[in-house]
């Protein structure tokens, strides 16, 4: 009992820091066409996320590796169900990684063009889609009893569904401008603040308005009302999104990029602590939920995997952090000038 | 189609396509490792721009590579979820750990190396490098544990429905899956070394940064011949544990149909599934088969016909692909064996410089018979003994599987041509292309 509980919230918690990291690679190149006044703006705002996005996207082969191993009856069962979402999903993120590399490769316009608008869609769909299969998993999903999926592609975009995956959008695009507004300089870096700073409106509204429907829609609540502790969660949420504006403010971008993290990490757990203890809700029967208890692994498996999370992901995050201090200067004319930048 | 057929289509699509990278990085990245190593040793400024020339190429190659294995993963799920079901016990923990302590290492200290040239001392920024290459490898022991499970399934017990691992030292420390290793791991390198070796040839047959591709081309040379003759040993140990473990692979292998001793090794054949013999037998060497399986020219060896029609792979693939593999790795023996001999006037040996040009695709074409022989060979079974293909398959609509079937193939072929495309003209362009003048 007590390693499958272990294991929900590691597993809730390697999708957290996905969306924490990738979070503002998604939202980097959702806003690359709007943002970007010319090419060099281009290769600046892409340059910002270049050292980092590929070890950022790890999080999410983690985080769908440990479901496989921990919670394999989910793996199975969730990702057959999202077929289509996820093979959208999963295109996206290859057009994107290639984009990535391929489009500094030629100075012809058209090849640029092309790499960009997959660097776009390719940041676009899965920021929309991963909240509308989150916010669809925290609703309840049709599935029997044999984990047979009743639906198609269409059943998930529902007004709920599609409210998370605007929240997400909105999220991710603040982290990204927050994020260029430490990165940059100048012209770039003006219209990187003054986008953040009017975009919070739109995405404290938004979140709000989620976690109003969360209560007609979803059973999510019920574990707060049963431990009414459990709401400082929210309001931790809901002070971290205050924070964005006011380090905002005070041009203490670096503080506000942390607030926002902070609060992308916190709207998953409020999820995941409502989910608790399914893990894939139906919304046929409540008796075909997967569960932590019923869909995980052998217990001999969970502590062989207990033991390689806590050994690597300690040092995985020391190399990573260290990765971000080297580069975490602004991105310059200079090194643009530089063979290897994008 | 059905669903099974699509699905396993699909998989064969996207793991083919992206075993067309993974091999050179691999193999590529160790010695992109040496070159910048060199560098700093020597400080030889021609060692730098090869670090940078063929850097270039592996990191086209590896952006590929990454995210076509991305999609492999998930794959498991979407369209495997009865085999996902039944077998995460033990190889979704094979995948998590390869996420957790390789593919994390590789994929951050990439973007150091891109980024990090002005960043590093250049102790450091080779160190990177041997992260990337190191890691690269770690991910393909992982990969290769796990692969060598299905092939060889050990360490488990079956309980409510599914196997459960019992002993983690038996899974980890499974010798099919480390002589899989030993095999795919120096056939990489093969194919980086011919790719490095083709590419100088082009160059050298043209004349031009003479210097730097005679150097670049003996590092090619004695990695190439040094990784065949390693590849072809350890095929023969590989194939002795697959007459143990997999006798109906081994026996559709070299269409061996009736049981006997001194069973024979045909030089070609043809086989006839339906009336369980073969067309055509040329060339039979008596008793090899014997000696090869159990090192013994008397020893038995099952035919097909001891396994029931359902339980039998497709017999024509699975023995040319072996064949085709076998003949591939004895070229690359003779043909760099050749190059040995002609290594210090490789300029005035337009006719071999013209071969190995056109070599480059042949270790590609025998790294991927390999994986048809390895994976065709073990049908019907999912998990050989344990699961059949046909039980592993997601209860999805086949519309959905065509449809993401058809998208894989315009998407990985675009990204393919423009992979290739960059590639080649990087390469035609030579060492200015990066920079520093040689």
């Amino acid at each position: 009992m007590a390693l499958q509980i272990t294991w929900f919230f590691i597993w809730g918690l390697l999708w957290a820091v996905f969306f924490m990291t990738d979070g503002f690679d998604f939202g980097i190149g959702s806003l690359l066409p709007f943002m970007a006044r010319n090419d060099r703006e281009k290769r600046i705002m892409i340059n910002a996320m270049g050292p980092f996005w590929d070890g950022n996207e790890v999080w999410l082969v983690a985080a769908g590796g440990v479901t496989f191993a921990a919670f394999p009856l989910l793996y199975a069962t969730m990702f057959s169900s999202l077929y289509s979402a996820l093979m959208l999903i999963l295109f996206a993120l290859i057009l994107r990684g290639v984009a990535m590399e391929f489009r500094g490769q030629s100075e012809n316009p058209v090849w640029r063009q092309v790499w960009d608008l997959c660097i776009f869609g390719g940041s676009l769909v899965p920021a929309i889609l991963f909240g509308v299969a989150f916010a669809n998993i925290f609703r309840g999903v049709p599935i029997d009893q044999n984990g047979v999926y009743h639906g198609t592609l269409f059943t998930l975009l529902n007004g709920y569904g599609l409210l998370g995956g605007a929240l997400f959008l909105l999220m991710f695009l603040e982290h990204g401008a927050l994020w260029l507004a430490i990165k940059t300089e100048g012209d770039l870096h003006d219209r990187a603040v003054r986008f953040a700073g009017g975009l919070w409106w739109i995405l404290v509204a938004v979140a709000l308005l989620f976690l109003i429907c969360t209560k007609f829609e979803t059973r999510l609540y019920d574990n707060y009302y049963a431990n009414p502790i459990l709401f400082l969660l929210v309001i931790v949420n809901l002070a971290a999104f205050i924070q964005i504006k006011l380090f905002l403010i005070r041009k203490a971008y670096f503080t506000a990029w942390f607030s926002s993290a902070l609060a992308i990490v916190c709207c998953t757990f409020f999820g995941i602590i409502g989910l608790f203890p399914s893990v894939f809700p139906s919304s046929i029967d409540a008796a075909y939920s997967l569960t932590a208890f019923n869909s995980s692994s052998s217990p001999l498996t969970l502590k062989i995997m207990l033991i390689v999370v806590a050994t690597f992901v300690p040092i995985v995050l020391a190399y990573q952090i260290w990765a971000y201090h080297l580069f975490s200067g602004k991105v310059t004319e200079e090194d643009l000038a530089s063979e290897d930048a994008y | 189609m059905d669903v099974v057929m699509l699905s396993r289509l699909q998989f064969a699509a996207a793991t083919m396509f992206h075993y067309l990278f993974v091999p050179l990085t691999l193999g590529l990245s160790v010695l992109v490792a040496c070159m910048e190593t060199q560098y700093v040793r020597t400080g030889d400024e021609t060692y730098l721009s090869m670090t940078r020339f063929w850097g270039k190429i592996f990191l086209i190659n590896f952006a590929l590579g990454v995210v076509t294995g991305i999609t492999l993963e998930f794959q498991f799920g979407t369209n495997w979820s009865g085999y996902s079901a039944y077998v995460g016990d033990i190889f979704g923990s094979l995948l998590a750990i390869e996420a957790t302590a390789a593919f994390f290492l590789e994929s951050t200290f990439i973007g150091v190396w891109i980024f990090g040239w002005d960043k590093l001392s250049k102790k450091a920024h080779a160190a990177c490098m041997w992260l990337v290459a190191g890691a690269s490898n770690l991910s393909a022991v992982w990969i290769l544990i796990a692969n060598g499970w299905m092939q060889h399934p050990v360490g488990f017990d079956l309980r409510g429905g599914r196997a459960e691992m019992v002993s983690f030292s038996d899974v980890v420390f499974n010798p099919f899956g480390w002589l899989q290793f030993f095999h795919v791991l120096p056939a990489a390198f093969v194919l980086a070394a011919f790719l490095i070796m083709g590419i100088s040839a082009w160059h050298l047959l043209k004349k031009q940064h003479v210097d730097f591709f005679t150097r670049s081309f003996k590092i090619g040379l004695v990695t190439g011949l040094a990784a065949s003759l390693v590849v072809a040993a350890e095929g023969d140990f590989h194939a002795a544990h697959v007459a143990k473990v997999q006798p109906a692979k081994l026996a559709a292998m070299e269409t061996h149909w009736d049981t006997k001793t001194n069973a024979p090794v045909y030089l070609f054949s043809v086989p006839d599934e339906e009336n369980e013999k073969n067309l055509i037998e040329i060339g039979e060497l008596p008793g090899l088969l014997s000696f090869l399986a159990f090192k013994d020219v008397n020893a038995e060896v099952r035919g097909l016909k001891e396994f029931p029609r359902d339980e039998r792979p497709p017999v024509l693939l699975t023995s040319l692909a072996f064949k085709g593999m076998v003949g591939l790795g004895t070229f690359f023996i003779l043909i760099t064996v050749a190059g040995w001999f002609l290594r210090n006037r490789l300029v005035e040996s337009p006719v071999y410089l013209r071969i190995m040009l056109f070599a480059i695709p042949l270790p590609y074409i025998a790294n991927q018979l390999g994986w048809l022989l390895t994976e065709v060979g073990r049908q019907p079974w999912i998990v050989q003994g344990l699961m059949k293909t046909t039980d592993g398959v997601s209860p999805v609509d086949p519309t959905q599987v065509m449809i993401s079937l058809i998208a894989f193939i315009l998407v990985y072929g675009t990204l393919g041509a423009a992979g290739f495309y960059l590639v080649a003209n990087h390469a035609k362009k030579g060492p200015e292309a990066v920079g520093t003048e040689v």
